[in-house]
């Protein structure tokens, strides 16, 4: 009794002493725009620990995937590269993995992830500028040459055209001599955020997700160790979106493919071990860390408790992480480096599985390969200099943190009231319910740096004038683009025509029925179909998307 | 004595998906009073100009974060040109290194804005533009 009045007198005074404290000019409200208090209580962090954290590698996995998260292995070290031609890449990718990276992911130019060969007229300009360009079996070879495939997991970024870059790379891997049930890696094939944030779709929403389940279905007997979908919020996130809203849309997303695998007749415990995630890294610390941790407890309730998965594989969220793209500021960008690296620690500390960290100059270019070096490096400083790996989820009990995922969790829940009264997740893209609150969050946050309330070094404090920043700049070569169009040509000429013609008419029968596309397109890959042409036979077949209008 | 409200278009040229800077320009300049058309993603030079010249607009600001600028802003112009619309207030931004930016001014673009751009002062430039434009035709605004 006498305890509790001294709490309560002691919590008294602390308000009184806070509504007289003199205070900075400043905002004290998270990254997203969530007011903080100036200390948190026990009060604020009401737990039951067994059933909100549980021990890490228990349920809800709170508290991280493996009971002794990086004492096991570390976090994969995974830098996102691609530019130019198949033979480029391939350079870049030994160089990385020669510097000590434990994986490979690939970042595609924007015709190939639209689902476009490198000679179509509509991507004059954009070959091999954001990534490599991909339009056969033939490039995937050359971008995997050399390679062990058996050994070294990919990761490729790509999701409208996901089913057909993932039939090149398990027909690369059969020509290889690699069995594809020893491939491991992921393909991103989450079309859903497509429609809500990145924009880089090839069909309307329903036919799109039947290939997805067709790619989930085809892979757990053929491709067991394959990630199906990566299920990501980072897009959402940068799009503008607050952390809530990313982890509330991407977390809808993947019950959605949950719901239409097992409508597909799926066992949900055959696919849902196989479902990955891929979110943000943001600058705000704390609410960063609270976010990867309600993201694993949301999912495992809704996995066990609503879907009745049993295996316990179903129910544990891993995830990669990739630094806020977005953060980084073209003025002074050395200061890139440093944001990247608190970023890097917040994902490390929240418990990620694996980690892309952001290159100094991606403001001004692709990144320069010394850039890349330093990014990569930045993660190895992490990982073998900071001590913080060896303590699994080491801010539980913080009472800060601790309410900061409740209260990230509460603020999910809402959001999947909001969507399921909607009608659900494709109705909801269909009026452009997620691109408005997506869009209006970003406006929010573009007026506080604006006005100054968010602040941004080199940009709305400590400027330093004009001057152009005096970095390396790295140039795609134009030539790329004619070599990308001269392989083409090449490609078309010397191969067996009628054979070719043949696949896509199988495909074209496979999308009026419900044969398994994935098994078709790597029938294609192998008779040197290109990708613009599976595609094409896909948009006549199933129709384009018609991007809603929100403003 | 009519009192004219500028019209924008915001236009996305190419592959490119990137249309958070497009959509928060054009509602920075819609907050400032234009009359804001946007036109959605994947659109080629050609499409744009033709929303151009049916929207008989006062400015075109293209937003580009794929590296195609080189590309694709010229054939943008050539285009607006064969409308007879080279005379349009046209702008520019993303990812755009400086090297190209200089270039691209040189060519027929006003301005170009890095990231970083508050976007208050591309709408002040915007206004401060076509009030010198108008005032030489005689327009009041």
């Amino acid at each position: 009794m006498t305890e509790t009045i001294h709490a309560t007198d002691a919590t008294a005074a602390w308000q009184a002493a806070i509504a007289k404290a003199k205070l900075r000019e400043a905002d004290f409200s998270t990254l997203s725009g969530v007011p903080l208090q100036p200390g948190y209580t026990p009060e604020d962090a009401p737990l039951d620990y067994a059933n909100d954290l549980g021990h890490p590698g228990q349920f809800p996995f709170t508290r991280g995937v493996h009971p002794t998260m990086y004492r096991g292995r570390l976090w994969t070290m995974r830098q996102f590269a691609g530019f130019g031609t198949a033979v480029e890449t391939n350079e870049r990718f030994k160089f990385l993995l020669d510097h000590g990276q434990t994986g490979l992911s690939v970042a595609f130019d924007f015709p190939t992830l639209m689902g476009r060969d490198s000679d179509d007229e509509m991507c004059l300009g954009e070959v091999g500028q954001v990534g490599v360009a991909i339009s056969s079996l033939a490039d995937m070879q050359r971008l995997f040459d050399g390679i062990p495939m058996d050994q070294v997991s990919t990761s490729m970024t790509i999701n409208g055209p996901a089913p057909i870059l993932l039939a090149f790379y398990i027909a690369c891997a059969e020509r290889n001599g690699v069995d594809p049930k020893l491939l491991t890696g992921t393909v991103q094939n989450d079309i859903l955020k497509e429609y809500q944030a990145q924009h880089a779709w090839l069909v309307a929403p329903e036919p799109a997700l039947r290939m997805i389940t067709d790619v989930m279905g085809y892979c757990s007997t053929h491709v067991p160790k394959w990630n199906t979908i990566s299920i990501s919020g980072y897009h959402i996130r940068e799009a503008g979106s607050t952390a809530a809203q990313e982890l509330a849309f991407t977390l809808a997303n993947g019950m959605e493919y949950v719901r239409r695998g097992v409508a597909a007749g799926q066992d949900v415990d055959d696919f849902a071990p196989r479902l990955s995630f891929f979110f943000d890294s943001h600058l705000d610390f704390f609410e960063e860390i609270a976010k990867f941790r309600a993201a694993r407890r949301i999912w495992a309730r809704k996995m066990k408790n609503e879907f009745g998965a049993k295996d316990p594989r179903s129910w544990m969220l891993r995830f990669h992480t990739q630094t806020a793209g977005v953060s980084l500021t073209a003025q002074q960008p050395e200061n890139n480096i440093v944001r990247t690296a608190y970023e890097a620690l917040a994902a490390v500390l929240g418990g990620t599985q694996s980690l892309h960290t952001n290159s100094m100059d991606e403001t001004l270019s692709l990144p320069t390969e010394k850039a890349v070096k330093i990014a990569l490096r930045t993660q190895q400083v992490l990982a073998e200099e900071t001590e913080v790996a060896h303590v699994a989820d080491p801010l539980a009990g913080s009472f800060f943190v601790e309410a900061a995922t409740n209260r990230i969790e509460a603020e999910a829940e809402a959001y999947f009231q909001a969507i399921e009264e909607r009608g659900g997740v494709v109705p909801s893209i269909q009026d452009g319910y997620f691109q408005k609150e997506i869009h209006e969050s970003a406006v929010i946050y573009q007026r506080a740096t604006e006005r100054g309330t968010k602040r941004i070094v080199g940009v709305n404090c400590f400027v330093e004038g004009e001057a152009a920043p005096d970095i390396d700049i790295h140039r795609i070569r134009p030539e790329a683009e004619l070599e990308a169009r001269a392989n083409l040509a090449k490609l078309r000429s010397e191969r067996d025509e009628a054979r070719a013609t043949q696949e896509l008419a199988n495909i074209r029968e496979a999308c009026r029925g419900d044969a398994n596309l994935l098994e078709r397109f790597i029938a294609a890959a192998h008779a040197d179909c290109t990708l613009g042409e599976i595609a094409q036979v896909l948009r006549e077949e199933f129709g384009e998307f018609k991007e809603p209008k929100i403003l | 004595m009519t009192d004219r409200r500028i019209r924008v278009l915001v236009a996305k040229p190419g592959l490119d998906g990137h249309d958070r800077g497009a959509k928060t320009v054009a509602s920075v300049l819609r907050d400032h009073g234009m009359e804001v058309i946007y036109t959605g993603l994947h659109k080629t030079p050609d499409m744009i100009a033709e929303i151009a010249l049916q929207e008989d607009v006062d400015v075109v600001g293209l937003s580009i974060l794929s590296g195609a600028h080189m590309a694709l802003f010229p054939r943008v112009r050539e285009e607006l040109v064969k409308r007879d619309m080279g005379h349009v207030l046209l702008v520019g931004g993303g990812i755009i290194p400086e090297d190209d930016r200089t270039n691209l001014e040189q060519d027929g673009f006003a301005k170009l804005f890095g990231p970083g751009t508050n976007t208050d002062s591309i709408a002040e430039y915007i206004q401060a533009e076509m009030k010198t434009r108008w005032a030489a035709e005689g327009v009041d605004a």
